[in-house]
């Protein structure tokens, strides 16, 4: 059993009480909601005849149902259009704030928390939304739940869980030019298995992870989920600190110093016990690519589609779906395979260090024929920072669509979606059958800068070969 | 569609027809896609569920096969309801009839969300799942009765009962069997507890104070 780890530390700190059945009720710092998973939780919390006990620690926005060409209002679908409507009349209700459109403050929820500091070391963070594991970034304990658990948080400010076992994924070494925190993340989910971590919270650690800026963190923890893991963390350091300061909700002057020195103590100590632990090296990993319909299924781009023989017995059957879906035959290299739409954005990377990756590579070339591309922002807090460094008119001038912020394609559910068998190029998180809003729709999930290259090549392409030099310098703080 | 009311109480049995799912790996969003969670209440969600896969099979789906409607006990594979934490696949399950879930094991926040509605999600092992989803493919329509204390299942067909041992952590199959898998009220009466707690939070008032 895990003891002195941050996991350890968050999770004492916030407990409220040992229930009969065995869980633990646990106090939740920081719960994020949006308009999909929390009209039915404020339903119930009026069917219960319940007020929310905490409504200054809960923070609204709306990211999944938000068009991201036009967002005048209302919006043309009558049901985008009802969901928003309802989350602004439950927040006016019930005294929350909520960051809407326009607001210079909207964007993806796993985005604006972060930008706006609300997100701190050693926080319980919850969501109707599985990505929160994103948060863990900064050192909190995040974790996304189901709307009956919204309406636990609205009703009580807490939830009854269970404690995870802790898995510490130690990474050495130093990620090779042209490799990003999307890779090596899809490169512990191929080898540990979408389902290796059930029942774990991954706590990232050693040198490689040492060296990634936050949004290369977020990136990693936001796709704990994806490995099964409904947590994972990174503990707080000088980068999480300068990340933090200055932002609007970090604290200031004196109690910054009392801040720091408290989060400072929470990072899982010297001496701490894991259930288990993983090594990788991060020099060995390649720019990795999905190319069937788990985000497990992935390659290294200088790879070929795996046969039948070089899987393991039990992920046959899946392996045989996939080829299947994703018209692959076994053995066919992955580079080269032609694309026909390149999605840059999403809670997993959308954030500004992203862009930057994305447009580094598409500086001065040309999307190729017959290929839709497109860049959403995260937050309208990103997009005014891109813009401010030109980097819309880099996209533009290459042939990419610069979009309004949302979660667009990511899970298509606003106007944003594949048609029909188009094979998308995507710096998503998710490659389910489906998941891109068509019922055959094909996904290949990589990096920003993969997608940069796949876009300006018309199909997969190493991105290795398309960049002189690295570029995800860490964006400042920029005014809200 | 479901003619059984939803869960309410206790929960210690489970009585029904099975439905067979086969697949390891099935996502939430596979069980009710995302055009469908564009509501505001879960009321019609029963129409969206497993719908992509429905239409892939036209009309050969379990979910559509004649003999499987008004199924309650759901079996599966591995890593059931992975993916996004989206409680309208319980929900839209729930909607169609499914009242409890057998399978080889289950990704945590589907376990959770299922447990919330008073849908208990059972396990067992490879040989065992494969042995339940045989069994019920030998002798349709035939009645499971779960029970879940201890967890199991049995299969009554052709005057033999065959039975499996299942599993349910002990801490769910408490508050199942004592009705309280629904615990808001519990959590709202230890607000003592829950001032207590925040008064060791030294965030919760801006670091303010030393």
């Amino acid at each position: 059993m895990s003891a002195g780890t941050l996991y350890d530390k968050v999770w004492e700190l916030h407990r409220v009480a040992d229930l009969p059945g065995g869980a633990t009720q646990l106090f939740i710092g920081l719960h994020l909601i949006h308009e999909v998973t929390s009209p039915q939780a404020f339903a119930a919390l009026d069917d219960l005849g319940l007020s929310v006990r905490h409504p200054e620690r809960t923070v609204a926005t709306v990211d999944h149902i938000v068009p991201t060409t036009s967002q005048a209002r209302p919006f043309a679908d009558p049901l985008a259009e009802e969901m928003l409507a309802t989350l602004e009349a439950n927040c006016a209700r019930h005294g929350i704030t909520l960051h809407g459109l326009g607001s210079g403050r909207q964007g993806i929820v796993h985005v604006i928390a972060p930008e706006l500091g609300l997100t701190q070391p050693g926080m319980t963070v919850a969501c109707g939304d599985s990505h929160t594991s994103t948060h863990g970034a900064f050192g909190a304990i995040a974790f996304g739940i189901g709307t009956s658990q919204v309406r636990d948080v609205l009703a009580s400010q807490s939830l009854a869980m269970g404690k995870l076992k802790v898995r510490r994924i130690r990474v050495e070494g130093t990620l090779q030019s042209g490799v990003y925190a999307k890779d090596l993340v899809l490169h512990v989910i191929r080898t540990l298995g979408v389902k290796g971590g059930v029942g774990y919270a991954y706590e990232f650690a050693g040198p490689a992870i040492e060296a990634l800026s936050m949004e290369e963190r977020m990136t990693l923890c936001n796709m704990a989920i994806e490995g099964g893991a409904r947590c994972g963390y990174v503990n707080p350091d000088a980068i999480t600190f300068a990340y933090l300061k200055g932002r609007p909700h970090a604290p200031a002057g004196e109690a910054w110093e009392r801040a720091v020195a408290w989060w400072s103590a929470l990072a899982s100590g010297p001496d701490a016990v894991f259930d288990d632990e993983v090594v990788f090296d991060a020099a060995t990993i390649a720019p990795t690519v999905t190319w069937g319909i788990t985000p497990g299924q992935a390659i290294g781009v200088d790879e070929a589609v795996p046969t039948l023989e070089q899987t393991d017995s039990d992920e046959r059957p899946i392996a045989e779906e996939a080829y299947r879906y994703m018209d692959l035959r076994p053995g066919v290299p992955i580079e080269g395979l032609p694309v026909d739409v390149c999605f840059i954005g999403s809670c997993t990377n959308g954030r500004l260090s992203d862009l930057r990756a994305a447009a580094a590579v598409a500086r001065g070339r040309q999307v190729a024929a017959g290929i839709k591309a497109f860049v959403v922002p995260g937050s309208e807090q990103v997009a005014a920072a891109a813009e401010a460094e030109g980097l819309d008119a880099v996209f533009r001038e290459a042939g990419f669509e610069w979009r309004e912020p949302g979660c667009s394609m990511c899970l298509a559910m606003n106007p944003d979606r594949l048609e029909g068998r188009q094979i998308s190029a995507s710096s998503s998180n998710r490659n389910f059958k489906g998941r891109q809003g068509s019922a055959s729709g094909r996904t290949l999930l990589m990096s920003p800068a993969m997608v940069a290259a796949a876009a300006v090549s018309g199909h997969v392409a190493d991105v290795r070969r398309l960049i002189a030099t690295p570029s995800s310098p860490e964006p400042a703080p920029t005014p809200a | 569609m479901s003619a059984t009311p939803f869960p309410a109480g206790p929960i210690q049995h489970c009585q029904g027809r099975a439905v067979v799912v086969p697949g390891d790996d099935i996502d939430t969003d596979r069980i009710i896609p995302a055009r469908y969670l564009k509501c505001v209440t879960f009321d019609g969600l029963a129409e969206g569920v497993f719908a992509d896969d429905r239409r892939e099979r036209a009309g050969d789906h379990p979910f559509d096969r004649a003999g499987n409607q008004g199924a309650a006990i759901l079996v599966v594979n591995r890593n059931f309801g992975c993916g996004s934490s989206r409680e309208h696949a319980p929900q839209a399950l729930m909607r169609w009839g499914i009242r409890a879930v057998i399978g080889e094991s289950f990704a945590e926040i589907f376990f959770g969300n299922c447990l919330a509605l008073g849908i208990p999600c059972l396990s067992a092992d490879h040989d065992t799942v494969l042995a339940v989803q045989a069994a019920v493919a030998a002798h349709p329509g035939a009645l499971l009765q779960l029970d879940l204390e201890p967890p199991q299942v049995t299969l009554q067909a052709d005057g033999e009962a065959l039975a499996w041992p299942l599993e349910l952590a002990a801490g769910p199959r408490r508050m199942l069997v004592s009705g309280e898998w629904n615990g808001t009220a519990q959590l709202v009466a230890h607000d003592a507890e829950l001032r207590a707690t925040t008064g060791r939070l030294p965030y919760l008032a801006g670091f303010a104070t030393a």
